[in-house]
C-alpha cells in the first residue's frame, strides 16, 4: 500500500506548486514528403500530420484525467522545413501547411521552420530564413529556429547576420500584436534534435519517423522543497533538489510511455528541465533567492544556477531511460516573475543574463530590447551566446525581442505562458564592423582547455 | 486497474461513509484504506479497484469530486501508477 505521507505529497506538488507536465510533443518527419511542386508536398504533409496527430491532444487530455497530472501543452515538431522545401522553394507555402496542421489537431504550437545553417547554406536555407517574418506573420502557431553553429563546425557569422535583421523584421512584421514574430523565433548554438520545447523544436534527420518528447517542469516543487531546508549546507540543498527532480522527471517517463503506448508511437526522450510560468510560485529566480540570494542577479547567481542545473539533470537522469532535448533550468525572463521583477529592481542586467547562460540549459530566452536596437547589435548578442555554446560544448540559444517603438523603463505584455517583459537596455556601442565581415569563427580546439 | 482515492479537507461525520457508498454505487471495489486527522485536517486515502467500474473512469472522478465539493472536501482519484512512478523506484 502507498503511503498517505506520499500521496499528499503528490497532490500537493500538484495543486499548490505548479507540478506538471509542461508539454508532450509529437516529432514528425517530413522527408518522405518532398516534392519538386510545393502544392503537391503541402498536401502530402498536411494528410501525414493529420494522420499521425489526429489523437495526440485527446491522448493528451485523456491521461491528465486519468492521471490526475496537468499536461500544459500539446505541441508538434517536424523536420527542418528548409530540408523538406529545398527541391521546390516557396517556403512560405509549408508555413500556411503547419498552420492548417495546428488549427485541425488543436495542438498550440508546430516546431520546425527551421534552418541547420551551422556551417554554411544549402539549397532552400537562405530562401528558408528570409521567409521567416512573413512566415511568422502570416501563422499564429508556427515557430521557427536556425542553427548558426556548432561545436564542430564553428560559427556561421553570414547567418548570425542575417539573423539580426531578420529578428527586427519579423518584430517590425508584427508591431501590432506585441512584436510577437521575434517571440516565435530561436537562433541556437549545438540546437538538440529532440527538443519537446517551444519556440526551438524541431524534428532532427536522425530521429524516428514519428516519437513523443516530453517537457516536465516544476520551479514550484523545487523552491518549496528547499523551503523546508533553511539552514542546509550546499551538499545538502543539492541532494534534496536531485531528489526532487528526480521526483518530477519519474512523471514526465510515466506520461511519456503511457502517450506513446496509446499514440503507437516510440518514445523518444524525457526533457529534464525547469521550466518557469508568470504564475506565482512557479520561477526559477524564486528558487536562486531562495537558496540565499537576496535578488536574482546579484552575485554569486551564476554559482547557484550552475548547482541547480548540475543537481537537476543528476536526479533526472536516473528517473528516466532515454533523457535529451534542452535539459537543465531555463532562465526566461519574461515567463518567470522573479526574474521580471529581477530587472525592474535592477539587480539583473544582460549581461548577468549572458554569464548565467554559460552553466544553464538555454540561453538568453524572451528578453525585450529597445524597439530601436540595431540589426547588428542583436547579431552580436547571438555571436556572443553562440561562442558561449560552442566553447562550452553546450546549447545555447538566443530569443529576443525588439519591442518596436519602446525604450528602456517601458515593458511589453506578452500574456499567457509568454508573460510580460520590461525593456532591457543593451549597449550602447556599435559592434557593426564585425558583423559585416562575415565568414566563419573556426571550430575551438576541444583539449588544452583553460 | 487501480486508483488512489485521497479525501482532504475539514473532518466531519459521514465522509467515509459517503465515499464508500459511490464506490459501491458503481461498482469500485475497495480494497484498502487508510485515515488520519492531522491537527482539524481528515486526510483519507482510499485504494480501489476498478476494473468492473459501471460508468467510465473519468465520469467516476467526476461524481467523487462533486461529492467532495458538497461537503466542502476536496477529493483527487488518480491512477495509483502516478504515486508508484514518483515514490518507488
Amino acid at each position: 500500500m502507498l503511503n498517505t505521507g506520499d500521496i499528499l505529497e503528490t497532490i500537493k506538488m500538484i495543486q499548490e506548486e505548479n507540478l506538471d507536465i509542461r508539454t508532450t510533443t509529437m516529432g514528425i518527419s517530413l522527408l518522405d514528403c518532398i516534392d519538386s511542386d510545393a502544392d503537391r508536398a503541402c498536401e502530402k504533409i498536411y494528410e501525414k500530420m493529420m494522420r499521425k496527430a489526429e489523437n495526440l491532444v485527446k491522448t493528451g487530455e485523456d491521461i491528465e484525467k486519468e492521471y490526475g497530472i496537468p499536461i500544459i501543452n500539446k505541441r508538434i515538431s517536424v523536420t527542418p522545413i528548409a530540408i523538406v522545401s529545398a527541391a521546390s522553394g516557396e517556403p512560405v507555402k509549408y508555413a500556411r501547411t503547419l498552420q492548417r496542421v495546428a488549427e485541425g489537431t488543436g495542438v498550440n504550437y508546430i516546431g520546425g521552420y527551421s534552418a541547420l545553417v551551422h556551417k554554411g547554406f544549402s539549397a532552400g536555407d537562405k530562401e528558408l530564413i528570409e521567409s521567416i517574418p512573413e512566415a511568422l506573420a502570416e501563422t499564429t502557431n508556427v515557430c521557427s529556429s536556425v542553427n548558426v553553429g556548432s561545436t564542430k563546425a564553428g560559427i556561421n557569422m553570414d547567418a548570425v547576420s542575417m539573423m539580426g535583421k531578420i529578428i527586427r523584421e519579423a518584430s517590425e512584421k508584427t508591431k501590432n500584436d506585441h512584436c510577437f514574430g521575434a517571440a516565435k523565433i530561436v537562433v541556437f548554438c549545438n540546437a538538440p534534435e529532440d527538443n519537446p520545447f517551444m519556440a526551438g523544436a524541431f524534428h532532427g534527420v536522425g530521429e524516428y519517423d514519428c516519437e513523443i518528447n516530453v517537457g516536465v517542469s516544476g520551479p514550484g516543487v523545487v523552491r518549496a522543497a528547499l523551503e523546508k531546508h533553511p539552514d542546509a549546507n550546499i551538499s545538502e540543498i543539492a541532494d534534496v533538489i536531485k531528489k526532487t527532480a528526480f521526483k518530477i522527471t519519474r512523471m514526465g517517463q510515466l506520461v511519456g510511455t503511457e502517450a506513446s503506448r496509446r499514440l503507437r508511437v516510440p518514445f523518444g526522450i524525457v526533457d529534464l528541465s525547469l521550466a518557469p510560468t508568470p504564475a506565482v510560485g512557479d520561477s526559477v529566480a524564486h528558487i536562486l533567492e531562495e537558496i540565499g540570494l537576496e535578488s536574482c542577479g546579484a552575485h554569486g547567481t551564476t554559482a547557484c544556477l550552475a548547482m541547480l542545473n548540475d543537481a537537476v539533470k543528476k536526479g533526472g537522469v536516473m528517473a528516466s531511460s532515454h533523457v535529451g532535448g534542452l535539459s537543465g533550468a531555463f532562465i526566461p525572463v519574461s515567463e518567470d516573475a522573479g526574474m521580471i521583477d529581477a530587472v525592474n529592481r535592477g539587480s539583473l542586467s544582460l549581461e548577468k543574463l549572458e554569464a548565467m547562460t554559460a552553466v544553464c540549459s538555454v540561453g538568453l530566452d524572451m528578453i525585450v530590447v529597445p524597439g530601436d536596437t540595431p540589426a547588428d547589435t542583436l547579431s552580436a548578442i547571438i555571436a556572443d551566446e553562440a561562442a558561449i555554446g560552442m566553447v562550452n560544448s553546450k546549447t545555447t540559444a538566443v530569443r529576443v525581442i525588439p519591442a518596436i517603438g519602446m525604450k528602456e523603463g517601458e515593458t511589453l505584455e506578452f500574456g499567457g505562458l509568454f508573460g510580460s517583459g520590461p525593456v532591457m537596455p543593451v549597449s550602447r556601442f556599435s559592434s557593426s564592423k564585425f558583423i559585416s565581415r562575415g565568414g566563419r569563427i573556426p571550430a575551438p580546439l576541444q583539449s588544452l582547455k583553460n | 486497474m487501480r486508483a488512489v482515492v485521497a479525501v482532504i479537507g475539514k473532518d466531519t461525520v459521514g465522509i467515509l461513509a459517503k465515499v464508500s457508498g459511490i464506490c459501491a454505487e458503481y461498482k469500485a471495489n475497495v480494497m484498502d484504506v487508510t485515515q488520519t486527522i492531522m491537527q482539524d485536517l481528515f486526510a483519507m486515502t482510499m485504494m480501489i479497484e476498478i476494473s468492473r467500474l459501471t460508468t467510465d473512469y473519468i465520469d467516476f472522478a467526476e461524481k467523487l469530486k462533486a461529492a467532495g465539493t458538497e461537503m466542502g472536501l476536496q477529493i483527487h482519484v488518480m491512477h495509483e501508477d502516478i504515486f508508484n512512478s514518483m515514490h518507488k523506484i
